[in-house]
């Protein structure tokens, strides 16, 4: 690494509730030295046109993200339980609201 | 799997117009390629605040001050989302800002122009906020997944730039005399370079057809022009400037404006650093980053200093 690059402030993402009631979801990511400095940095970032009404900000380095490469054995064994899905379940058309 | 598989992987992903993500394989030349088209479209919102900026201290009104500034803020917020994009694809973001700093990364031209009159403001909100709109509505289904994520908020936040230009510049043509030839000298100083903003020629554009195929470029540099000098003409009728190319014609056949030629000369000395503000736009960026050294430093010597506090309080306790 260079020596320009020490004092380079950490990553953090961002993520904001867009209205109560919602899940936050990830809007982006920023540099900043400290959890407060993130905060106020997604806030003039991300919320300037009421996109939200909670921010979540954490260190990208402590995200831990599933390998591409897993896919097939992480997700392919549920393309043969389709009996989780309700359609799998022939019913008579006489019952209602099920 | 062999690198060849990984490729072919790739290429389907490609074809079937499956988002390409981070953790991803991706070629090398895609992975370059994406690194310097994005830094170079995040250093042009950074650079692109300069021109606007010298207006600030000097806007007509209060409501257009609070416009401006409010304009500028969102470049600024382009410059991250963007530069926040190409760290994803494994650069930081310090061996950016050295690259633009050293001359190596390039930005766009037209902000190497200077901005001589409040009309300016009006002509770059409608014009190059224009093009800029035009280039990067198509982005919005680029490919690399942060890429097109990030243009799709630069691109919900721009439309008010250019409405607010096109405001300006239609307050000036309903206004004096004075201001009606300021807003049409404005219009005839940006019109050309707003033109060049879209790239040269597709015949001297030799990495169009590989861009396209990755889907980092959706539509080549003349049919972007084309579709911007389409609609910009009937947006001159409305503001009742006179067109600043004499050979602008409808041609029936077509379907398009016919126009007159753009001069690439100039095009080419104002990339290779002979523009009229490519100096001082530089040195401007220079001074900024040099001069905020000890802030940023600060702040890592106060967030430290911060948690070596709390560390110790949480032994006390």
């Amino acid at each position: 690494m260079k020596d320009t690059n020490k004092a380079e402030w950490p990553l953090w993402e961002v993520f904001i509730r867009s209205k109560a009631g919602l899940d936050h979801k990830h809007a982006g990511s920023l540099h900043a030295a400290d959890a407060q400095m993130a905060m106020e940095n997604a806030r003039d970032v991300y919320t300037r046109r009421m996109e939200g009404v909670s921010i979540w900000v954490v260190e990208s380095k402590y995200i831990h993200a599933s390998d591409p490469e897993e896919s097939e054995s992480l997700y392919d064994p549920a393309n043969d339980k389709i009996y989780r899905h309700p359609t799998f379940y022939n019913l008579p058309d006489e019952v209602k609201y099920m | 799997m062999t690198v060849h598989s990984f490729q072919e992987h790739f290429d389907k992903l490609i074809d079937n117009e499956v988002t390409i993500e981070p953790k991803d394989w991706m070629p090398d030349d895609y992975r370059k390629t994406l690194i310097r088209q994005i830094s170079q479209h995040a250093h042009s919102e950074v650079v692109g605040m300069l021109p606007e900026g010298n207006w600030i201290t000097r806007a007509p009104s209060l409501r257009r001050k609070a416009v401006l500034l409010a304009k500028i803020q969102d470049e600024a917020g382009h410059g991250l989302y963007l530069y926040s994009a190409a760290e994803t694809l494994g650069v930081s973001r310090d061996d950016l800002y050295d690259q633009l700093h050293s001359g190596k990364a390039k930005y766009s031209s037209i902000f190497n122009y200077p901005t001589l009159t409040w009309a300016d403001m009006g002509a770059i909100g409608w014009l190059v906020d224009g093009a800029a709109i035009m280039n990067q509505v198509p982005l919005c289904r680029t490919s690399y997944g942060p890429y097109a994520r990030a243009m799709v908020r630069v691109c919900k936040e721009e439309s008010f730039h250019q409405r607010q230009g096109f405001e300006i510049m239609l307050t000036l043509s309903n206004g004096t005399e004075v201001q009606k030839k300021m807003a049409q000298d404005s219009f005839n100083r940006w019109w050309w370079p707003s033109l060049m903003m879209f790239g040269p020629p597709d015949a001297d554009s030799p990495h169009t057809a590989q861009s396209v195929r990755w889907r980092i470029k959706r539509l080549t540099n003349d049919e972007l022009r084309q579709k911007f000098i389409d609609v910009t003409v009937e947006q001159a009728k409305v503001l009742g400037l006179d067109m600043p190319d004499k050979d602008i014609k409808w041609n029936e056949e077509r379907g398009h404006y016919d126009f007159g030629a753009i001069n690439w000369d100039e095009f080419y000395n104002v990339v290779k650093g002979n523009g009229p503000c490519n100096k001082q736009r530089l040195e401007t960026r220079k001074k900024a980053w040099e001069e905020g050294k000890w802030v940023r430093d600060a702040a890592m010597a106060h967030a430290e200093k911060r948690k070596t506090r709390m560390n110790k309080a949480a032994q006390a306790a």
